[in-house]
């Protein structure tokens, strides 16, 4: 086994060389300073600062948290919920209730963006940030649904039934009790669900209208028209805001252990 | 939609109730959400299917199959024949690239499994628009790729790889690869040593072992990551859009291009069913013989 054991090694790291070194080279030639990127001139830090006056990307960026903020609120509410009373209750339809909750998160994003589309066309809703957001919780609170529901298949029913006898009410039973104990799969499934919408491009590539584009949106025009160094400096705060939030949500998951 | 993966297990029923007036007044929202923005969404697509467009692009109410009677001109199948076939090459290339990497994490040391982990979970979660973009100054002419390969005399002359088959192929693969590496990891990491010592001890080489002892325990993964990779790669429009410069056309494209320049909805829609009922059979088909779970 040692030799297949070195085999795979070396593949693996070079399957690591061809992961890492586009990114690499994204966040190196973000401090170039030429336009055309292919040749590496000299340091500066000159698209970062342009950066901040590209009104577009600005405004996509806004957009994007304006969209994301609200979207993790809804899928924390819906998520939790709906995996609380899937949990709580015994009825037949609950298995369908959990499998349709989860069809947004495997059907193609395409087919996603288009039904929504033609749903709020027909009932005559213009689009907007509030159709962007119902798409984002849409496919975004299955993923807290599922860390939530992940928790409760730990959790010890004599807790909630300890609290009930004592004198709390079913919703001061869950607010008081419940919640506390979900916390963590709370947290981890909203960063999940914040990352997730952050990062959302076809289905909200349908469902926008031109004064809501979030950013890969408008990432996504600019780079169809080729290398843009503002591009390369967003990418590049964006992969450091990415592995933050990566090590932040690993260091959940090791306090909830 | 990054990362997953679905379980629809109800959680085992001990001592709970059937859901009261109460129960049901709560359980309200989500079931107004789900049927306002995932069931007549649905439903309201497989209508426009069978409707008509006027000359100026709008929906006329009127049934026909005509939209069905074009996807099968060969135009269009051959698009759809496109998409498959280029979703069928990244499954493999995805799955040839990424068995050894899952594999090796999943039999390293436990102590250095986080960190490797981590190393594959970083590229998994920055965007595929911003890892798609990144390849775009690499394949150009005067990109790096093509540099090095001519660097190294393989190449007589600068090679422009971009907006070609090719850089979308690489596109999807360096998209994906991941979806697939994680579920084949999740079960080779299960696998008892003393399954392999046990194989090893009775004589078969570790080849064999791979072949008749693994690769048949690590099957529910496959199963998972080709249905992680191959349904997604097919209605992809983003990438063959940014890396094959709109000459590498697939489902994807098309539909966003009924809704989009072309205007003919209706068409789109059924453009959309079709590709709906293609995910539904290949998703039913591998989903019983995969391990499809949370990550």
């Amino acid at each position: 086994m040692a030799l297949v054991n070195a085999l795979f090694g070396t593949w693996s790291a070079l399957v690591m060389v061809f992961f890492y070194a586009p990114i690499v080279f994204l966040v190196v030639f973000s401090f170039n300073d030429s336009k055309l990127n292919v040749v590496w001139e000299k340091f500066t830090l000159r698209w970062y600062a342009e950066l901040w006056n590209s009104t577009p990307l600005v405004n996509g960026l806004k957009a994007s948290l304006i969209v994301a903020s609200i979207t993790t609120v809804l899928a924390i509410i819906l998520g939790t919920g709906a995996a609380w009373l899937l949990h709580r209750y015994r009825f037949r339809a609950a298995r369908p209730i959990s499998t349709m909750a989860y069809l947004p998160m495997v059907v193609p994003e395409v087919i996603m963006g288009i039904s929504l589309l033609v749903f709020f066309k027909s009932i005559d809703v213009s689009l907007g940030f509030p159709t962007v957001v119902i798409a984002h919780t849409t496919f975004c609170f299955p993923f807290v649904m599922a860390a939530v529901q992940a928790r409760l298949a730990g959790l010890d029913p004599a807790l909630e039934e300890a609290a009930l006898d004592l004198g709390a009410t079913p919703f001061e039973a869950f607010w008081h009790v419940i919640v506390p104990y979900l916390m963590p799969a709370i947290v981890s499934g909203a960063l999940m669900a914040f990352a997730l919408s952050l990062d959302e491009l076809i289905v909200t590539f349908f469902v926008k209208s031109a004064g809501s584009q979030t950013l890969p949106v408008v990432i996504f025009g600019m780079a169809k028209k080729g290398i843009n160094p503002m591009v390369n400096a967003l990418s590049t705060l964006f992969i450091l805001f990415t592995v933050l939030l990566l090590l932040l949500s690993e260091w959940v998951k090791k306090a909830r252990a | 939609m990054a990362g997953t993966i679905v379980a629809t297990d109800t959680p085992a029923a001990g001592g709970r109730k059937p859901p009261g007036r109460a129960g049901w007044l709560l359980l309200a929202p989500l079931l107004a959400w789900l049927a306002c923005f995932v069931v007549a969404p649905t439903a309201i697509l497989f209508a426009y299917s069978f409707c008509q467009r006027d000359e100026l692009g709008f929906v006329v109410w009127e049934f026909s199959w005509e939209n069905y009677a074009r996807i099968a001109d060969p135009v269009y199948l051959k698009i759809f024949g496109r998409s498959l076939w280029y979703a069928g090459l990244t499954t493999v290339l995805c799955l040839l690239i990424g068995y050894p990497v899952a594999y090796y994490i999943a039999r390293a040391p436990a102590s250095r499994r986080p960190t490797l982990l981590m190393l594959l979970m970083i590229p998994f979660w920055i965007s595929f628009l911003l890892r798609t973009y990144a390849w775009i100054s690499l394949l150009k002419a005067d990109g790096l790729v093509s540099a090095t390969l001519e660097m190294l005399h393989l190449i007589p002359e600068p090679l422009e790889i971009l907006y070609k088959p090719a850089a979308v192929l690489i596109g999807l693969v360096y998209t994906y690869l991941p979806f697939m590496i994680l579920p084949i990891y999740t079960s080779a990491e299960k696998i008892e040593n003393s399954l392999i010592e046990a194989s090893m001890n009775l004589g078969a080489g570790p080849w064999r072992t791979l072949a008749h002892v693994i690769l048949p325990l690590t099957k529910p993964g496959i199963f998972a990551g080709v249905l992680l990779v191959f349904v997604p790669s097919i209605g992809m429009f983003a990438v063959n859009d940014l890396m094959g410069g709109g000459k590498v056309d697939m489902i994807g494209n098309v539909i966003q291009n009924q809704f989009g320049q072309a205007r003919d909805w209706p068409f789109g829609a059924a453009l959309g069913i079709t590709f709906l009922a293609l995910f539904v059979i290949s998703f039913w088909f591998l989903h019983d013989r995969g391990e499809v779970k949370r990550t």
